[in-house]
């Protein structure tokens, strides 16, 4: 392998990433599947001269990327779902603040302590805010380690762009496989507008004052709809997603993470056996969602299938972006279940043969 | 005998560090008080430029407002965390937190053991009035055995609520602190010996010597549903028979011994 080519799990790559970035400061505690990331920075970041601290808590954790985000560092914190239950308190604060920083959700099975295994049920957790407060972060999907390396690197970016928290919502799989990948070279971290106003070194200069606290009468609905042009401008410019063979597909699928693999494969398998021409979105910003291609498509009469380990989390956004134009089918697992490559192709089939949506869940299989 | 301006001299006025903004507090409250004695103590020490605040949630949450260097609000409780975050991003400034005692005994209880175990160079000013003031006067982990409050209407009784928790006590045998003391700001003696425990957590801080915190009883007329007055006199005579005056740790002196 040449020397940039590395072999790496994945919750390593975003790690690595995250130093090549120019993140400065990380705050962990651990939680299974995503413990490789933690002890990844507790070892890399002191050795790169950086702050690693492993906090009581995941309250903890985020609200000292909260001080350090406040500094003008790039700031980050790692956990999976019930770790993350817990982060939603300084998230909804670096919001309202707007501070940036990353974070990275490997999730796992839940509701509550769930289980281990790899899920995407904190779909509506990641992407409609989580916390309280009328506000929007940036969640990304990668669907490889390369993608979980690039997308670090590209999360602090677009954090800093718009001062706001930006996450990978990732799952136990990606964070667990190795897989080759070319690591980018770091960034030359510039802290660019941030000292109009970051905190330290205040002599010579007004005070900076850092807050989400507007109790005077009209500031908060200020305040709030500035935060609401800015994610309205996000929501514009930076629907992600990539495009697999749908302009002659009969089923378009739309997926992303874990799910998108398996339905990646799936269409490869199909169109080889010929057994159905299948397509598929698959998603990389989860929020924003990108409800214009799915538009594009549905305009042009496409009908699509839902794929995810969630009950339908993400097939209401599909819905929502449709809007009633064409039918939206679901494929659903829950609770650490995986979809299958056959499963796919059998419910892409059904899809065909219907005229309206096909719904199929785990109990359906049995 | 006239005095020309040029002959006055200052000999008391607005600490640098204060801004000029009227603070909020009620008529006798203890805040302000606290809020001069680190102003003063920054300036005395000339680190103004380097300091940073971190201000909590409680009746002192626009404590950004009230002085004149960069500030942060922070979560309920979550001050020490964030002060963390700041301190290891930017190890050369001085930082310190400013809560109350529902903030930093209860809610974050956590925050406060641990950052002072890890011992961050932060100094913590803990204001401890025995009382939920910004709330409307709810029982505090601070509050007395038998104190009357909103959520204690009979008093607090510890078979319900526990006893009321001593925070220097509980953090003077963690190694990583490095000053703690207990002070009072309800008499002229008492302020002038605050003065000199909150200097000296500072210091302590510049040093890089570990943790510091300094712990002010303080009155909460309003909560307490007293004159200022009484609430001046009810320090002495209720608080700190339980809460003793005096410094529980300081690394600087067994260093002389
Ligand atoms: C998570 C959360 N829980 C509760 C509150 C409501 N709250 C605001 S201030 C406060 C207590 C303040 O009491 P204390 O820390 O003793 O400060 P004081 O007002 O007495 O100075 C509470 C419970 C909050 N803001 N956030
Ligand atoms: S309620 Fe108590 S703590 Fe709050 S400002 Fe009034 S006197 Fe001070």
């Amino acid at each position: 392998m040449p020397e940039d080519r590395v072999l790496m799990k994945g919750n390593e790559a975003i790690g690595e990433a995250a130093i090549r970035a120019g993140c400065t400061f990380y705050a962990g505690y651990p939680i299974t599947p995503q413990n490789e990331l933690t002890e990844y920075m507790s070892y890399h970041m002191p050795k790169a001269g950086r702050a690693f601290v492993q906090a009581e808590s995941e309250v903890a954790a985020i609200n000292m990327v909260y001080g350090a985000a406040a500094t003008g560092a790039r700031a980050m914190t790692s956990s999976s779902g019930p770790g993350i239950s817990l982060k939603q308190e300084g998230v909804s604060y670096m919001c309202g603040a707007e501070l940036p920083c990353f974070y990275a959700n490997i999730v796992r099975g839940g509701p509550g302590l769930g289980n281990i295994a790899p899920a995407q049920s904190d779909y509506f957790q990641a992407t409609r805010g989580g916390g309280h407060g009328d506000y929007r972060v940036i969640v990304l999907a990668p669907s490889t380690v390369q993608e979980l390396f690039d997308i670090t690197m590209l999360g602090f970016e677009l954090a800093d762009k718009y001062r706001n928290p930006a996450m990978i919502l990732g799952d136990g799989i990606l964070g667990q496989m190795r897989e080759p990948i070319v690591l980018r070279e770091p960034v030359e971290y510039d802290p660019g507008t941030k000292g109009a106003w970051s905190l330290g070194n205040s002599a010579g200069r007004e005070k900076h004052m850092i807050t989400s606290v507007r109790l005077a009468p009209g500031t908060l609905e200020k305040h709030n709809m500035k935060l609401f042009r800015k994610y309205k401008e996000i929501a514009e410019k930076e629907q992600r997603y990539e495009l697999t063979a749908v302009d002659d597909a009969e089923v378009i699928i739309i997926a992303y993470g874990t799910s998108a693999r398996v339905a990646k494969s799936a269409v490869a398998a199909a169109r080889e056996s010929g057994d159905i021409r299948l397509g598929i979105i698959r998603l990389i910003t989860l929020w924003p969602y990108p409800a214009d291609i799915i538009r594009e498509y549905a305009d042009k009469g496409a009908r699509f299938l839902v794929v995810e380990m969630s009950l339908g989390q993400m097939y209401e956004d599909a819905l929502l972006s449709v809007a009633g134009k064409t039918d939206v089918s679901l494929l659903a697992h829950t609770g650490g279940g995986l979809p299958a490559e056959e499963e796919i192709i059998e419910t892409a089939k059904k899809v065909r043969a219907s005229d309206g949506p096909v719904e199929v869940f785990p109990e359906a299989a049995e | 005998m006239r005095l020309e301006v040029d002959d006055l001299k200052k000999v008391f006025g607005r600490p640098e560090s204060l801004s000029d903004k009227p603070n909020m507090y009620c008529p006798g409250c203890g805040h302000g008080l606290a809020h001069r004695l680190v102003a003063e103590a920054v300036d005395a020490l000339g680190l103004k430029d380097r300091c940073i605040g971190v201000a909590s949630v409680g009746c002192s949450v626009f404590a950004d407002d009230y002085f004149d260097f960069d500030f942060v609000q922070a979560a309920h409780g979550r001050a020490p965390a964030v002060a963390t975050g700041i301190k290891r991003s930017k190890p050369d400034s001085i930082v310190f937190t400013h809560q109350g005692d529902g903030d930093l005994a209860s809610i974050g209880a956590a925050e406060m053991l641990h950052s002072a175990n890890r011992g961050e160079m932060i100094t913590v000013i803990f204001v401890n009035n025995a009382i939920y003031g910004m709330t409307g006067g709810q029982m505090a982990p601070t509050t007395l055995v038998g104190m009357k409050t909103s959520t204690s209407k009979l008093g607090r009784d510890p078979k319900v609520a526990g006893y009321p928790v001593r925070v220097c006590e509980l953090l003077k045998d963690l190694e990583g602190v490095a000053y703690l003391e207990r002070v009072a700001v309800n008499t002229p003696a008492h302020v002038i010996k605050a003065a000199k425990a909150v200097r000296k957590a500072f210091e302590v801080q510049d040093e890089g010597l570990g943790f510091s915190l300094v712990e002010i009883l303080s009155q909460c007329p309003t909560g307490w549903g007293r004159l200022p007055k009484d609430a001046v006199d009810w320090v002495d005579d209720n608080m700190v028979p339980y809460y003793p005056l005096g410094v529980f740790r300081d690394v600087t002196a067994k260093e002389q011994k």
